[in-house]
């Protein structure tokens, strides 16, 4: 039932918003804030009663949907969906707040479509039937198209296609790899799906809809536009949260339901992610503006993430976990800082930009936070699981390995290029000396993700021993 | 001498027919001797009731009995797939009346209107009910003059002529080449009834059936717009008053493609492995040339046109599949497809009505915005017909491919995804016209937007309660459709 009410407050409320004569937009905004955190306090809430010792399901819910080929609404949380559907609550609470206080065009529509996205994640995380999870996997490109063809930048329509385009093609290709393991199986419950699959044509039509959202090199064409037109809430969900429906779909869809052929093309995805990795960082180096860098690191985690996953035991998917965990709430602030330096400079560039921490305390002293948090100096969270990571791969092969280290080098390349092209040098042409420090709106809605990377710095346990309970 | 025995006549299976052919001609008469200014009115709310009547019997007759069974003399049978048919054609039309109400600023034509739209639903429900090929045809060409008629009925407007001799002639043609396909198979078997074809076929000569088949394939195909035999379909869709478009979108192409599936499952059973290939091959040219040609059209009703010979596509997908889930999967598709249709046509005309000009997608801009209720409504039909959540078409995407890959034609199914994925670019361009062209683009009417009109907002309410609930509550309509085909022998196991 608690599952259910997760999936449906979100998408009840933006409906509310839709249909509800509010009597200014600022009332309709409100509404909306409130329900975020409301979500976020009722996830508490199922944390803090959630079972963690125990192995399989956990808050399910089973209604009978569309008998003839047994389909079901089948909802149903294991940790891991757990902490995932928590990184949606906060990274979208913290999204709507801004949103809230940025005060967008037609705040209402903006924001009830902020929620219906993450009604339709948190489907995705806690669906137990392959078509609930097509269902909601689908829904979450609704509320995108329109949130980046709307309020986006001003090469958004182009963005949207290319995105939308991406998406479809890969999860298309996922819808006749359900109906065929689900005809073939008889049923499409996925808790009795499990390890039977042995088609490497349908393992493949899953991996393709994942390739493509979290994204996987080459896959990930549609990621520079999308980030860089997306409003920087939008951005901020996108890569902290949208991404990670994809690594959940390797972890627990495509890996463990075709056991077999993820093993025979374990080598070509690791070249593929270790690929994504190096190219993804590099390009972070070379990016011009403040966004290119966040994007392409978003690529190169992402990537890492899909390492950790692919080597398929339990260092490896732990850490890969945690690293969804942090990776989500680091792009999600670097992304709103962005949109501050933005709301400032009316620009990206780092050319442009320079000596913003000069008078700017605040601003500073969060971003540095961040960067360091998100290069994985030791002591890190990011450094528990990238640790956890190569340890996990290092079984599989000492040369993905460093492959991976060499990453880790190259992440503190492209994020102190960018701590010190935003902060440091010389003042740059397009920050105005009157251009403000932090409001408090803005530090209230990213200083506590940076707060919560900090807890999981010193405590990475708090996840990493309260997951895969059982599975391993 | 031989003396003539009247067949006995089941009149309560009758009734859906009697009610809206009843209907018209009360229309009809009626409304002459009215003042112009109640005649539209009174037609109208005549042709409401009728529908409403009518559903009613279907329904009746659907709840009484589950046996099928052929009636006056077996020309026509009393079954479930048909009162299935005549409910969803019940309904097309009542919403149709809606659609119209506002539409027809020619009073005095009122009465020949709602007639002529009570007369062609008529003749569905005849259509879809019928046994022999005589009684098909006898259907077909009843409801197809009837929108000949209705094409051309705003007879001051050239495009709205055009189409209709365009309709008239391409359709005579498809007509006569179905009449020439059933004589050839009555030569061939020696039996004008479905069973008695089916009988017959084994001894007969193989070319005059194979021959006649193909003909009455290729003459369903006309009217259910099925490529290659679509060529009217985007001019007649673009003359055609809107609120016509919305009702030959939705009941012609529900009427076509039952009747399809029921003539070739129960009259050529032992010809599965022809026509299934042939459908198949009409699937993926009706897909591959609705969604390309979707893409370059500027205006909107082309557009959809355009869409519905997709649709079509999608429609006989499961046809061809051959096998019981797929006569299911056909039956669940049509209820939000002939939904939505309907639902977004209507879109169409009210602002075709605002603007007093062609719709086209550069003329939608700002549309979503000034209209929230009707644009969040269009751009829910156009993401259902992508196949995405929350509509019904999704299931019904999901069952239709569920029936092919059952078949073993996994490729079909391939075929219908890369299919789904092309025409996504046009759906989401009539969304992007909508909501995301700057403001300055926005097209107002002129003098501010007239006021609402309830009945079509209405309407298009009812279809989107329609695509949603199908979407939500599949499992008793899925139930229903099972019961509807049930009596059918599939070839396909």
């Amino acid at each position: 039932m608690i599952t259910t009410i997760l999936i449906l407050l979100p998408i009840a409320a933006a409906l509310a918003i839709w249909i509800f004569p509010w009597r200014s937009q600022r009332a309709a905004g409100s509404f909306a804030l409130l329900v975020a955190l409301a979500e976020l306090a009722l996830w508490v809430g199922t944390a803090l009663n959630f079972d963690f010792g125990a192995t399989g399901l956990q808050a399910e819910a089973d209604v009978t949907w569309f008998s003839d080929l047994d389909v079901a609404y089948q909802v149903g949380l294991y940790d891991y969906s757990l902490w995932l559907i928590g990184l949606t609550a906060v990274v979208t609470a913290a999204a709507v707040g801004y949103g809230f206080w940025s005060g967008r065009e037609r705040l209402g529509v903006y924001l009830s479509l902020l929620l219906f996205l993450e009604g339709a994640t948190i489907g995705v995380f806690a669906a137990q039937d392959l078509v609930l999870f097509y269902v909601f996997w689908e829904a979450m490109l609704i509320p995108l198209y329109v949130l980046i063809g709307v309020w986006g930048g001003p090469g958004r329509l182009g963005a949207t296609y290319k995105f939308v385009a991406y998406t479809v093609a890969g999860s298309l290709l996922m819808l006749v790899a359900i109906i065929a393991t689900g005809l073939d199986a008889g049923t499409f419950d996925m808790t009795q799906l499990g390890g039977q699959g042995t088609s490497t044509w349908i393992f493949l039509g899953f991996a393709a809809a994942f390739a493509v959202k979290a994204p996987l090199w080459p896959f990930h064409g549609w990621l520079p536009d999308a980030y860089r037109e997306s409003p920087p809430e939008v951005a901020a969900v996108l890569s902290g949260v949208i991404s990670k429906t994809a690594a959940y779909g390797f972890l627990a869809i495509a890996i463990p339901f075709f056991p077999g052929p993820a093993e025979d093309w374990r080598t070509p995805l690791l070249v593929l992610a270790s690929i994504g990795l190096v190219y993804g960082s590099l390009l972070a180096f070379r990016a011009p503006d403040v966004r290119g860098v966040i994007a392409y690191s978003s690529l190169a985690q992402m990537n890492l993430i899909l390492i950790g996953i692919f080597a398929v035991n339990a260092s490896g998917y732990t850490g890969a976990l945690l690293q969804m965990v942090n990776h989500g709430l680091i792009s999600a602030a670097l992304f709103l800082l962005a949109g501050a330096i933005e709301r400032r400079t009316s620009t990206g560039e780092l050319s442009l930009l320079g000596g913003m921490a000069r008078g700017r305390p605040v601003l500073a002293t969060i971003l540095i936070t961040t960067g360091v948090i998100a290069l994985a100096v030791p002591g890190s969270t990011a450094f528990a699981a990238e640790f956890l990571v190569l340890n996990g791969i290092f079984d599989i092969g000492w040369g993905w390995a460093v492959v991976g280290a060499v990453a880790i080098v190259l992440a503190a390349m492209y994020m102190l290029r960018l701590i010190s092209a935003v902060l440091h040098q010389e003042p740059g042409s397009a920050v105005p000396a009157e251009a403000l420090d932090l409001r408090p709106a803005e530090v209230g809605v990213i200083a506590p993700l940076v707060a919560v990377l900090l807890v999981l710095s010193f405590w990475p346990a708090a996840i990493t021993e309260r997951v895969f309970g059982g599975i391993f | 001498m031989e003396t003539f025995t009247a067949p006995t006549i089941d009149w309560t299976a009758l009734s859906p027919i009697l009610i809206t052919l009843g209907g018209a001609v009360v229309v009809l008469l009626v409304s002459l001797f009215l003042p112009l200014g109640v005649r539209r009115p009174f037609a109208a709310a005549v042709a409401g009731v009728c529908f409403v009547a009518a559903g009613a019997a279907a329904i009746a007759l659907f709840a009484a009995d589950d046996t099928g069974r052929g009636i006056v003399e077996d020309a026509i049978r009393r079954d479930r797939l048909a009162e299935f048919a005549q409910v969803l054609v019940m309904g097309a039309g009542l919403l149709s009346v809606l659609v119209s109400y506002r539409e027809r600023d020619k009073e005095d034509r009122a009465g020949e209107y709602y007639a002529l739209l009570l007369t062609a639903t008529s003749g569905m429900a005849f259509f879809v009910a019928a046994n022999n090929l005589m009684t098909l045809f006898l259907g077909l060409e009843w409801f197809s003059i009837c929108l000949y008629i209705l094409t051309a009925i705003a007879a001051e407007r050239l495009s709205g002529l055009e189409a209709s001799l365009k309709y008239l002639i391409v359709g005579s043609f498809g007509s006569a080449i179905l009449l020439f396909g059933s004589a050839f198979v009555f030569g061939a078997t020696g039996a004008l009834d479905f069973a008695g074809i089916a009988a017959g076929t084994d001894d007969a000569e193989r070319l005059f059936v194979v021959a006649g088949l193909a003909m009455i394939i290729v003459g369903l195909a006309f009217k259910a717009s099925a490529a290659p035999f679509h060529m009217w379909t985007p001019d007649v869709y673009e003359g055609a008053p809107t609120p016509v478009t919305g009702f030959m979108a939705a009941a012609t192409k529900v009427a076509a493609v039952i009747v399809t599936m029921r003539l070739l499952v129960t009259a050529f059973p032992g010809e599965e492995e022809l026509w299934t290939v042939a459908l198949a091959v009409i699937v993926c040219i009706s897909l591959a040339w609705g969604n390309l040609a979707a893409i370059v059209q500027a205006n909107l009703k082309r557009l959809l046109a355009y869409s519905s010979i997709s649709h079509a596509g999608f429609l006989l997908m499961p046809v061809a599949a051959g096998n019981a889930l797929g006569g299911r999967a056909l039956l669940y598709y049509l209820i939000p497809y002939a939904a939505m249709s309907l639902g977004a046509f209507a879109v169409v005309a009210i602002r075709e009505r605002e603007l007093r000009a062609p719709v086209t997608l550069q003329n939608m801009a700002g549309f979503g915005w000034e209209r929230p209720f009707l644009g969040a409504s269009m751009a829910l039909f156009m993401f259902g017909f992508i196949g995405f959540p929350p509509t019904g078409i999704f299931l019904g995407k999901f069952y239709v491919f569920s029936a092919v890959i059952d078949r073993g034609w996994a490729w079909l199914a391939i075929v219908g995804v890369v299919a789904t994925a092309i025409s996504v670019y046009y759906y989401a361009n009539v969304i992007r016209a909508m909501y995301m062209q700057p403001r300055e683009l926005a097209v107002v009417a002129a003098g501010g937007s007239p006021p609402q009109d309830r009945l079509l907002v209405t309407a298009v309410g009812a279809t989107v309660a329609v695509a949603i609930g199908s979407f939500v509550f599949a499992d008793p309509l899925v139930d229903i459709a099972a019961d509807a085909v049930a009596f059918l022998q599939f070839p396909v196991a």
